[in-house]
């Protein structure tokens, strides 16, 4: 997240990894006391995510029978290939749906407010800050407060219950337009561009060839955040769609585990659906890491 | 509720930075070079926005204006003009008022709850006191990476009295019971949120220049007292905008309440005020639910600009 306080890249920053010096003189006292509360709170984020493991791995009979945070038959495989094979494996399809959604959104989405924020921060024309503040704006207005009306607007034209009706809303990032052109502003040099202009490369291919490169951090974090958001997003799905093929995972468990007074084989079902759903973010959040170290590293070299 | 993580002060830096562009030669009429540029830069970006942000706001108002009329008990309905009606029927919704009551008991107990272990965390995990700080940093943030919907649906199992790994509590304490759902759900929210806005803050932590609390250290200050007096003050814009953020997420929640809905019924349809609009969208009254919207978007607005200016004041002082 270093790559979220751009206009400093930081003379003597200190990188994540970094030790702080000098750790022995701290009092013993304070030092245990301070692991006591991590080794705690570690276990309160923990448990849970182990629970949904440990539940997830066991078959339904001794889902009640067995401790609830310890293996009994280790069956996680077996479960997954009945949640795969349910219903024709929609499990999977909500799934492919919600990386359509996030992936294909978060990248469009980040393309286009990047060129935004490059144009807002790299030339003057009139009207830039207006439109800056307007989007500003929309920072502060809760995409929630948009589903509503959205479906509104959709239903006039016959778009709702549509890949469409969740797909199109969830490129719009203006947080993204935000960092873009805050980033652009002190990362892009104008003599950069202005040599590119020199060499005979039109406005557009500089971006594309210099200019993006140099705001890789910011478009990283940029998309990942747009990800996040798309992913997550229930209230524009719950509102837009009816077909259940069209789900993304949340929504999809989320029907499921309405279901589960009635159809009880649901429950093991979102058990092991909710553990598999956690894991694609979990493997981008790793890939976010490194770029923030990559961001902070590129950041004190300058 | 996920994401912006910047100053928002450095918007008016930037802004303001910027000087008259130096190609432009002196007294030539102001022209605006590489205009073709420029629109093929802006137009996606701005047509997107048009569409799917500015005119759903327009729409909303102009559907919140609106009335449904109909000729006799069966007859054609018809929407017409009805000024204020629907918000009127607003403020006489004492539901929706109370929605609003509940989540601003829940901000105000939760906010200030997440944040400050969220900044407890940021402050040890920057201190000489932790080993393991990438371990810890790690499975802290690993709440964050649950989808809202699938966190509820978890928490809903742990809190179940047969179901619960720690039946023990459970059995004995109804987290899901009338009174207590409420903070059952407030807790659902801190443990998804705690690490993202404790590595935002920590983000803002590892900026301060070490030289800076190294003098406090030489005059013999202990961590406590560097922490207080020096690093707290230094990430203060980092902390409200965290805050900004909770807040406007607060007066959203929906996922999770929705999710509860099916572990207990003491979470009723207008148990927040999104679950308000969504509830009476599906009736459907869709003119009061857009009133409804229009509202609550600016009431978001207005108590999140509020905090904004109130912190302001209160650091310039």
């Amino acid at each position: 997240m270093s790559t979220l306080t751009p206009t400093k890249p930081a003379r003597g920053i200190r990188s994540f990894e970094g030790k702080t010096p000098r750790a022995q003189r701290e009092s013993p006292f304070a030092r245990v006391s301070a692991m006591i509360v991590m080794g705690v709170f570690t276990l309160y984020f923990l448990v849970p995510i182990w629970w949904l493991l440990v539940a997830a791995s066991k078959n339904r009979s001794e889902f009640n029978s067995t401790n609830p945070l310890w293996f009994a038959d280790f069956s996680l495989f077996e479960n997954m290939a009945n949640l795969v094979a349910y219903r024709d494996g929609v499990y999977l399809k909500w799934m492919l749906n919600s990386a359509l959604y996030a992936g294909g959104g978060a990248l469009v989405g980040t393309l286009i407010a990047g060129m935004c924020g490059y144009a807002l921060a790299k030339y003057n024309f009139p009207g830039r800050e207006l439109i800056f503040n307007v989007v500003l704006g929309g920072v502060l207005v809760p995409a929630t407060a948009l589903a509503l009306p959205l479906f509104l607007i959709f239903s006039q034209i016959s778009l709702t219950n549509t890949f469409w009706s969740v797909f199109l809303p969830s490129l719009v990032s203006p947080f993204g337009v935000y960092l873009s052109r805050i980033y652009a502003s002190a990362s892009v040099p104008d003599e950069l561009i202005e040599a590119a202009r020199l060499d005979g490369a039109g406005e557009l291919r500089t971006f594309f060839t210099v200019s993006v490169r140099m705001m890789v951090p910011a478009l990283v974090t940029v998309f990942l955040f747009q990800f996040v958001a798309i992913w997550n997003n229930f209230f524009l799905p719950l509102i837009m769609l009816r077909d259940e093929t069209l789900f993304p995972v949340t929504l999809g468990l989320y029907a499921w585990n309405s279901q589960v007074n009635q159809i009880p084989v649901l429950r093991d079902y979102v058990l092991i659906g909710a553990l598999l759903s956690i894991i694609p973010l979990i493997i981008i959040f790793l890939l976010l890491q490194r770029f923030w170290r990559n961001g902070l590293s590129a950041g004190s070299v300058k | 509720m996920s994401a912006p993580a910047v100053p928002m002060t450095d918007a008016a830096g930037a802004a303001a930075g910027k000087g008259p562009r130096a190609a432009k030669p002196p007294g030539a009429k102001p022209r605006v070079q590489h205009k073709g540029a420029i629109l093929a830069f802006v137009i996606p970006f701005g047509a997107l926005f048009a569409l799917f942000y500015l005119l759903p706001i327009g729409y909303a108002i102009y559907q919140s204006l609106l009335v449904i009329e109909r000729e006799g008990t069966f007859g054609q309905a018809t929407q017409v003009f009805g000024g204020l009606t629907q918000y009127i029927l607003v403020f006489q919704n004492g539901p929706f008022w109370e929605s609003i009551g509940r989540v601003l008991a829940f901000g105000a107990v939760q906010v200030p709850i997440m944040l400050g272990l969220a900044l407890l965390f940021a402050l040890l995990l920057d201190s000489p006191l932790v080993r393991g700080k990438k371990f810890f940093r790690l499975a802290f943030f690993v709440p964050y990476a649950v989808p809202g919907v699938i966190a509820a649906i978890m928490w809903g199992y742990l809190y179940s009295p047969n179901l619960s790994p720690f039946s023990a509590v459970t059995e004995n304490i109804n987290f899901l019971s009338a009174d207590l759902v409420l903070w059952a759900i407030a807790n659902v929210v801190t443990w998804v949120f705690v690490g993202y806005n404790m590595l935002i803050i920590y983000s803002a932590l590892l900026a301060i220049p070490a030289e800076l609390y190294e003098a406090a250290r030489l005059d013999g200050a202990g961590q406590l007292r560097i922490a207080w007096s020096v690093k707290i003050p230094l990430i203060m814009p980092a902390i409200v905008l965290t805050a900004i953020f909770s807040i406007i997420g607060t007066l959203q929640l929906l996922a999770e309440p929705q999710v509860f809905r099916s572990f207990s019924s003491a979470v009723t349809s207008t148990f927040t005020p999104n679950l308000t609009v969504y509830s009476t969208s599906s009736i459907p009254n869709f003119n009061l639910a857009a009133a409804f919207s229009v509202v609550l978007a600016l009431a978001t607005f207005i108590l999140s600009f509020t905090f904004l200016k109130f912190t302001q004041r209160k650091e310039s002082k």
